[in-house]
């Protein structure tokens, strides 16, 4: 659904006419058929690769980046940048650790055992707190997006580090007698055989392609990010676009540490590192433009699998892990190429 | 023409232009223009914005290339590849728009590019030494080591006639030299292209300080919508001939709407007061009062800097005021964002499409609803119904040629595309409508059709505010005339207006 919307969008926006044109339609569906082929070359070389649980188990990985790079998607689509997902992630999965250990309040001299509801809760309420630090300073106080949520990236590992003592919590399943259990419920269980973190990643994206095509703050986030001024002038309220798209990032970063820290059943401050930058590089893959104004849920869902599909395609077929980095980036720098080149020509023409 | 009655004799031709063309998207800027210039003497370009003088000299200059025709350099054809290129040739420019890097010192800036080097490095002494040399030929006290930040606007112009001087060319082009001069600094500078010529210099030299020009000149050439239309020796031409060249004689864009009664006043603005906003510490709206009623159709004219731009947006929200009212529909919406004004119904339709008009990585459709999406939202989600229904009457409305509303706007001309930002702007069903310079780089047939839109929309109602630098746009279909100097109302005219007058009030040239 989020695929066929998406798709639309981008033959409304694409300046490929025609795309009968064998070359330009590779170049459209470049991420997909890049995806296509990491499936059939991994396939050929490892007889696990394809199978149903395999690529479950797989996708529940992609889970963890593909969420954080929806928000990643919002952020670049409004023409900036958020380097703070990857802490804001640790963060919340220390704080939903430290939550699940029991919240003592000295004073009343007791120990509060929240229900895991309210510290899922709690945590996408500190991820969305964390996001709006982001927005406000981005869209109020002029700070670029850069700096301030390189600042906000520091100081969320900081404060991860600081309220662990950089140590991790390990048992967060709760206790039956305190009420508190079902905290592994979104790392472990399925429903239908789907892992629940793909669900959630299935069910985030067809909400954010639905918000992106059809609603009028899709349009607001477009329209500010293709052309701030013209976005202003024609009465789109861009800073309060952009203070929300910060914040949405902010509250999928908390669910992508939710999300890891059950799966791991643990929760430490160093989880999450550089997961900024597999976002961006999922966005990147999936067609958008780092200036903002373009790209798609769809592209951006395809673009973390590809990476996902990599990464663990060549853990199965047992190369060094040195290696899957050097791949990571060369497909990175393959896919900005291609977008030069697809939003290039369009201006060369002209 | 012949150049029987010159003061001086014509020197030989250095430089020529030989049926010059340029266009950019789709729209000519210069449609095959011949010109010469003579060895020491000053050769002046008059023209309206838009005329296509800027673009000639960037052509001579080497900054853009032609689209054809040749530039013949001491009779032999030659293609400058580059500025550089030019520069080697003896030929150097002086920016309209200063190209100046603001963080270097001015003698950083005036040997950007060609840093004098020794064995040691850049010999800063050295070109410290003659910058000093030029600035006391201007006659103007600045240290060679001042950031060109710290200069006022003035200073940083003579810094950029500087730059130009230092590199010793046969052939410079000035475009708008003294716009931000004091009248002491434009003597100096003529003193200054006196002598150059007298060293056998030839001098391009743009202005819209008619008199001013006329003072310097030797020899002008008029441009008109990308032709050539008069050329003479000085001796033979007064101010009349320059203004009965530049605007023309059989030009016309319509006729004010009549038929029907204007209605209550629809905006009103009440000494309002707007500092600069590049921070220059001066006023550029200077407690300016101004109604407009319903129907009515109100054309600004002033040069560039009188503060129509900021006017204009300080009513739309876009900036804010220091004091004064916005009242409209006898409501005072000071206070009010942008996007609150639009749904009252005042909009603006900004002077730089593509910078402040159109998101160009969104379809023609796209644009032309985009200040109407609360219109075709129903509940959470958009209609595509209601926006396809919305995009159809628009483009009917404003008679945009285009291949359907999915195109990239991009696709479309610089006409068409103006039709587009005014179109999303009338779109949204506005009582007042401002529009900055909405003729600006758009052709004629286009010009006619914007025109014949605005004329449509008063005659059924909406109050109508326009700026523009073309006379000849105020008297055509404005029922009244603001002109405005220095962020204020020099002179106001409902009948009986004349081009001279109009021109005498904005500060451009004495009535004769």
């Amino acid at each position: 659904m989020t695929q066929t919307s998406a798709n639309r969008m981008s033959s409304q926006v694409s300046p490929v006419k025609g795309t009968s044109n064998p070359i330009k339609l590779l170049l459209k569906g470049r991420a997909f058929f890049a995806l296509i082929a990491i499936v059939v070359v991994f396939s050929f070389l490892s007889p696990n690769y394809l199978t149903v649980s395999n690529l479950l188990i797989m996708s529940s990985h992609v889970a963890i980046y593909g969420i954080l790079a929806i928000g990643m998607l919002l952020v670049i689509l409004s023409g900036g940048i958020d380097l703070s997902v990857g802490s804001i992630l640790a963060l919340c999965g220390v704080v939903a650790g430290a939550l699940m250990q029991g919240l003592e309040l000295k004073p009343l001299g007791v120990i509060l055992f929240p229900p895991v509801w309210a510290v899922v809760v709690l945590t996408c309420a500190l991820g969305a707190a964390l996001g709006a630090l982001n927005g406000i300073l981005i869209a109020w106080f002029k700070v670029p997006a850069f700096v301030t949520t390189l600042g906000v990236m520091y100081m969320a590992r900081g404060i991860a580090l600081l309220q662990t003592n950089g140590l991790t919590y390990n048992n967060l399943a709760g206790r039956p007698e305190l009420g508190n259990t079902g905290f592994d419920w979104l790392g472990f269980n399925r429903l239908f055989g789907v892992p629940i973190s793909v669900l959630v990643l299935a069910a985030l994206a067809v909400l954010t392609g639905l918000m992106l095509s059809r609603s009028s703050f899709g349009r607001w986030l477009y329209a500010a990010g293709g052309n701030e001024n013209a976005a202003d002038l024609s009465g789109v309220p861009v800073k309060r676009v952009k203070i929300t798209v910060y914040t949405l990032s902010g509250i999928l970063s908390a669910i992508a540490g939710l999300v890891l820290s059950s799966q791991l059943t643990s929760a430490g401050p160093t989880a999450g590192t550089t997961y900024e930058l597999t976002a961006i590089a999922a966005v990147v893959i999936g067609g958008a433009a780092l200036t903002g104004g373009r790209g798609t849920v769809g592209g951006t869902m395809l673009g973390a699998f590809v990476i996902g599909f990599l990464s663990d395609g060549l853990v199965i077929i047992g190369v060094s892990s040195y290696w899957q980095t050097v791949f990571t980036g060369a497909v990175i720098v393959l896919a900005v190429l291609m977008n030069t080149i697809q939003y290039g020509a369009r201006g060369v023409r002209q | 023409m012949s150049g029987a009655a010159t003061s001086r004799p014509a020197g030989e031709v250095v430089l020529a232009a030989r049926n010059i063309a340029k266009s950019y998207n789709g729209v000519k800027a210069l449609k095959g223009v011949n010109f010469d210039i003579h060895r020491g003497q000053v050769t002046t370009l008059f023209g309206e914005n838009g005329a296509g003088k800027s673009t000639l000299m960037k052509i001579l200059s080497g900054v853009v290339q032609p689209t054809s025709g040749e530039i013949v350099l001491d009779g032999q054809p030659i293609v400058f590849s580059s500025s550089t290129d030019a520069r080697n040739h003896g030929i150097s420019i002086i920016h309209q728009e200063l190209s100046l890097a603001p963080n270097l010192s001015v003698r950083d800036n005036i040997f950007m590019g060609r840093e004098i080097t020794g064995p040691t490095g850049v010999n800063y002494a050295e070109e410290e030494r003659q910058v000093r040399r030029l600035l006391q030929e201007l006659e103007e006290e600045i240290d060679p080591l001042t950031p060109v930040e710290e200069l006022r606007l003035g200073q940083q112009q003579i810094v950029e006639i500087a730059r130009a001087l230092s590199v010793d060319s046969r052939i410079l082009i000035m475009d708008e030299p003294t716009s931000a001069l004091s009248a002491t600094e434009v003597e100096v500078l003529f003193s200054v292209i006196r002598d150059l010529t007298a060293k056998g210099v030839s001098i391009v030299y743009i202005s819209h300080h008619l008199e001013e020009a006329l003072q310097i000149t030797d020899h002008a050439v008029v441009l008109r919508d990308g032709n050539m239309t008069a050329y003479a020796p000085r001796a033979d031409i007064d101010l009349e001939w320059i203004v009965r060249n530049m605007v023309g004689e059989n030009y016309d864009l319509g006729n004010p709407p009549a038929g029907h009664d204007f209605g209550p006043v629809m905006l009103s603005v009440r000494d309002l007061t707007v500092p600069d906003p590049a921070g220059g510490g001066y006023n550029v709206v200077d407690r300016m009062s101004l109604d407009v009623r319903a129907g009515e159709i109100v054309c600004i004219y002033g040069l560039m800097g009188a503060g129509r731009t900021e006017l204009l947006e300080t009513v739309a929200g876009k900036l804010s005021a220091t004091s004064g009212e916005i009242v409209l529909e006898g409501k005072e919406i000071s206070h009010l964002a942008i996007g609150e004004r639009i749904a009252r119904g005042l909009v603006l339709v900004p002077e730089d499409r593509q910078r402040y008009g159109l998101v160009q990585t969104m379809s023609v459709g796209q644009n032309l609803s985009l200040a109407s999406i609360m219109e075709f939202t129903r509940g959470v989600f958009t209609s595509i119904k209601l926006e396809r229904a919305l995009v159809q009457k628009s483009i009917r409305d404003v008679t945009v040629k285009t291949d359907g509303p999915d195109v990239p706007i991009g696709s479309l001309s610089g006409g068409n595309q103006q039709k587009v930002v005014i179109g999303k702007m009338l779109a949204t069903d506005p009582k007042v409508i401002l529009l900055d310079e909405p003729s600006r780089g758009i052709d004629i047939g286009a010009k006619a059709e914007v025109f014949r839109i605005l004329a449509h929309h008063a005659a059924a109602g909406q109050a109508v505010v326009f700026t523009t630098s073309e006379v000849n746009e105020c008297l055509s279909i404005a029922h009244r005339i603001i002109i405005m100097r220095r962020g204020r109302i020099s002179a106001e005219f409902t009948s009986d207006i004349t081009k001279e007058k109009i021109m005498a009030a904005s500060g451009e040239a004495v009535a004769a």
